[in-house]
C-alpha cells in the first residue's frame, strides 16, 4: 500500500501537482490517468523519490520516504520495480543480462541460480529463446515484456509503470495490461500504472485516480467512470470517437 | 550566468561520480570493457597518424634546413622535440576528442533519451559512479597511448629521414640524443594526465545533462567535440607557461 498527503510540486513559479492526496492499494492495479501535461509522470516521479515534493507526504505502508535514512530508501528502492515508457532496456546487455541486472546489484545468488531465476520471468512474460540477442533485434512489444520480466525478477512489493503500451499496436497493448494485471494479483503487488488510455481503463482500471491541472478530480474504478457526470472525466472519456460513437447507441437502445 | 551554472553542474557531478561506488565485481567488468573501447580501440588509428605524421615531419624540417651549416642531426632533434612536446600530447588527444569524447556523449546521451539513467537510478544505483567513473580509470592508461604514439611518431621520421634519403641514420640517431632534457617528458606526461581526465569528463557531462531526442544526442557529440579540444588547448597554453617559461 501506499498512501500520499498533499503533495505539492513545483518548477519554477509553475506548480505542478497541487496538493494531492491518495491510497494506493496492494494487489490492485491502481491508474493515473489524465491529459497530457496533467502532471502524471512528474507524480509517478515523486512516488518513486526522483522528485522531491515541496510539501506533503509519501508514506510506503507506514513509513514516510521522506523520513527514511538513505539506508532504509536503498533498501526500498530493491523492493520496487519500474517499467518505462520506451523499456529503458539497457542497450549493451543481451536479455538475459538485462533481466539478471537487478539480481547481480542486489542478491549474493549464484550465476546458475540467477540464470534460473530470469529463465523462469521470462517464460512468466511468455518470451524464449531470445536470451542472447541484444534489445534492437527483438520488437517492441517483446522489449515491453522483457523490461515487466526485469522490474520483477527480484520480487517487487511495488510496481511502477509509466504510459506501459505507449507505441504497441491495441493487440499487444492488451497483452501487456493483462499481464501487468496478472502479475499484480499473483504476487500481491502494489502497481501503479500511468496512463491515458481509455483501453487500459477499461482492461485494468480497478482504481482509477483523474489527474486535471495538477488536481485529483476523481476516484473510483473502470465501473464508475461511465456512470459519473463529473464533467472533466466525461470530457476525457469521450473525446475518443470510439466511446462517444458506444454511448451514443446506448441512448438509442435505451 | 549559465557558464557559471554549466561549472557549477560539471563540478558537482564530479563530486558525485565519486559518491557512493558501485558494487565491485560489476565496477571491475565495467572498467575493463571501457579500457578496451576507448583504449585498446584507438590505438589502430593513434598508432598510423603517428607514425605519418612523424614521417612528415621530418621531411619539412629536411625541406627547410638546406643550409649547410646547420648539422644534419637537427632533423632527428626537431623531429623528437615536437612530437614529444606537442604532436603526441596534445594533438593526439584532440583526435582522442573526436574519436572516444563523441562515443562517451553519444552513448551516455542515448542512455539519458531512452531513460536507461532513470532505470539505474530507480535501482538505486548511482549512475555517475556506473557510468562515469570506469571511464576515469580506463583513461588513466591514456598516456601508454601517448607513448606509443612517441615511439611511433619518432619512428616515422626515421624512416622518412633516413629512406627519402634526407639524412642518414647516424645524423638522426645523433639529433635525437641531442640537448635531451627529461623534464620535457615529464612535462608532456603531466599534460597528457589533465587532457586525459577532460577526455573522461567533459564528454560524459556533455551526455549524462542533455535533453531531447536522437537528434539531440548528434549536437551534443559535436558540441562535446568543440569543448573537449577548446579545454585542451587551453589548458595545454596554462601547463606550458606554467611548466616551461620560467
Ligand atoms: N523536470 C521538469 N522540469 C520542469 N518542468 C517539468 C519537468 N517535468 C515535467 N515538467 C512539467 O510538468 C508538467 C506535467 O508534466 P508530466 O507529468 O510529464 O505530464 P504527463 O501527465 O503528460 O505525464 C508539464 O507542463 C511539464 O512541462
Ligand atoms: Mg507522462
Amino acid at each position: 500500500m501506499i498512501k500520499i498527503e498533499n503533495i505539492r510540486k513545483s518548477f519554477g513559479d509553475e506548480e505542478i501537482l497541487k496538493g494531492i492526496s491518495t491510497v494506493f492499494e496492494k494487489g490492485k492495479t491502481n491508474l493515473i490517468i489524465g491529459q497530457s501535461g496533467s502532471g502524471k509522470t512528474v507524480m509517478l516521479k515523486c512516488l518513486l523519490g526522483l522528485f522531491q515534493p515541496e510539501e506533503g507526504y509519501i508514506y510506503y505502508e507506514d513509513k514516510a520516504i521522506q523520513e527514511m535514512d538513505e539506508e532504509q530508501q536503498r533498501h526500498l528502492r530493491e523492493e520496487i520495480g519500474m517499467l518505462f515508457q520506451g523499456g529503458a532496456l539497457f542497450d549493451s546487455m543481451t536479455i538475459e543480462e538485462n533481466v539478471m541486472f537487478p539480481l547481480r546489484m542486489f542478491t549474493k545468488k549464484k550465476k546458475t541460480e540467477m540464470l534460473a531465476r530470469v529463465n523462469e520471468v521470462l517464460a512468466r512474460v511468455n518470451l524464449e529463446g531470445v536470451n542472447r540477442k541484444y534489445p534492437a533485434e527483438i520488437s517492441g512489444g517483446m522489449q515491453k515484456r522483457v523490461s515487466i520480466a526485469r522490474a520483477i525478477v527480484n520480487n517487487p512489493k511495488y510496481l511502477f509503470c509509466d504510459e506501459p503500451n505507449s507505441g504497441l499496436d491495441p493487440k499487444t497493448a492488451t497483452v501487456i495490461d493483462n499481464l501487468i494485471q496478472e502479475i499484480t494479483h499473483e504476487y500481491s503487488i502494489t502497481t501503479v500504472v500511468v496512463t491515458h488510455d481509455m483501453n487500459s481503463v477499461m482492461e485494468i482500471g480497478e482504481n482509477i485516480v483523474f489527474l486535471k491541472n495538477g488536481k485529483l478530480v476523481w476516484q473510483g474504478n473502470n465501473e464508475d467512470i461511465f456512470k459519473t457526470d463529473n464533467k472533466d472525466v466525461t470530457d476525457f472519456v469521450y473525446s475518443s470517437d470510439l466511446f462517444k460513437k458506444i454511448r451514443d447507441i446506448q441512448i438509442e437502445e435505451q | 550566468m549559465s557558464y557559471l551554472e554549466d561549472i557549477g553542474s560539471y563540478f558537482l557531478m564530479l563530486k558525485r561520480t565519486f559518491g557512493s561506488f558501485t558494487k565491485r565485481s560489476v565496477l571491475k567488468e565495467l572498467i575493463l570493457k571501457e579500457i578496451d573501447d576507448l583504449i585498446i580501440g584507438s590505438l589502430g588509428i593513434v598508432a598510423f597518424i603517428s607514425f605519418f605524421v612523424g614521417g612528415v615531419i621530418a621531411i619539412q624540417t629536411a625541406l627547410n634546413v638546406d643550409n649547410p651549416i646547420i648539422p644534419k642531426s637537427l632533423i632527428g632533434f626537431a623531429t623528437r622535440q615536437s612530437i614529444v612536446l606537442e604532436f603526441a600530447p596534445t594533438f593526439i588527444s584532440i583526435i582522442m576528442a573526436g574519436k572516444v569524447g563523441s562515443f562517451i556523449t553519444s552513448s551516455i546521451g542515448s542512455m539519458r533519451v531512452t531513460e536507461q539513467i532513470d532505470a539505474l537510478e530507480v535501482m538505486g544505483i548511482n549512475s555517475l559512479n556506473y557510468l562515469v567513473f570506469p571511464k576515469i580509470v580506463a583513461l588513466l592508461f591514456f598516456p601508454f597511448v601517448i607513448a606509443l604514439s612517441m615511439f611511433l611518431g619518432i619512428l616515422g621520421g626515421l624512416v622518412a629521414g633516413v629512406y627519402g634519403g634526407f639524412t642518414t641514420l647516424t645524423d638522426f640517431t645523433t639529433g635525437l640524443q641531442d640537448d635531451f632534457d627529461t623534464f620535457h617528458l615529464v612535462y608532456a606526461f603531466i599534460k597528457t594526465f589533465v587532457f586525459a581526465f577532460i577526455l573522461a569528463t567533459v564528454p560524459s557531462w556533455q551526455g549524462f545533462y542533455m535533453k531531447g531526442g536522437a537528434l539531440e544526442v548528434g549536437k551534443a557529440s559535436t558540441n562535446s567535440f568543440v569543448w573537449t579540444s577548446v579545454l585542451i588547448i587551453l589548458t595545454n597554453f596554462i601547463i606550458t607557461q606554467l611548466l616551461l617559461s620560467s
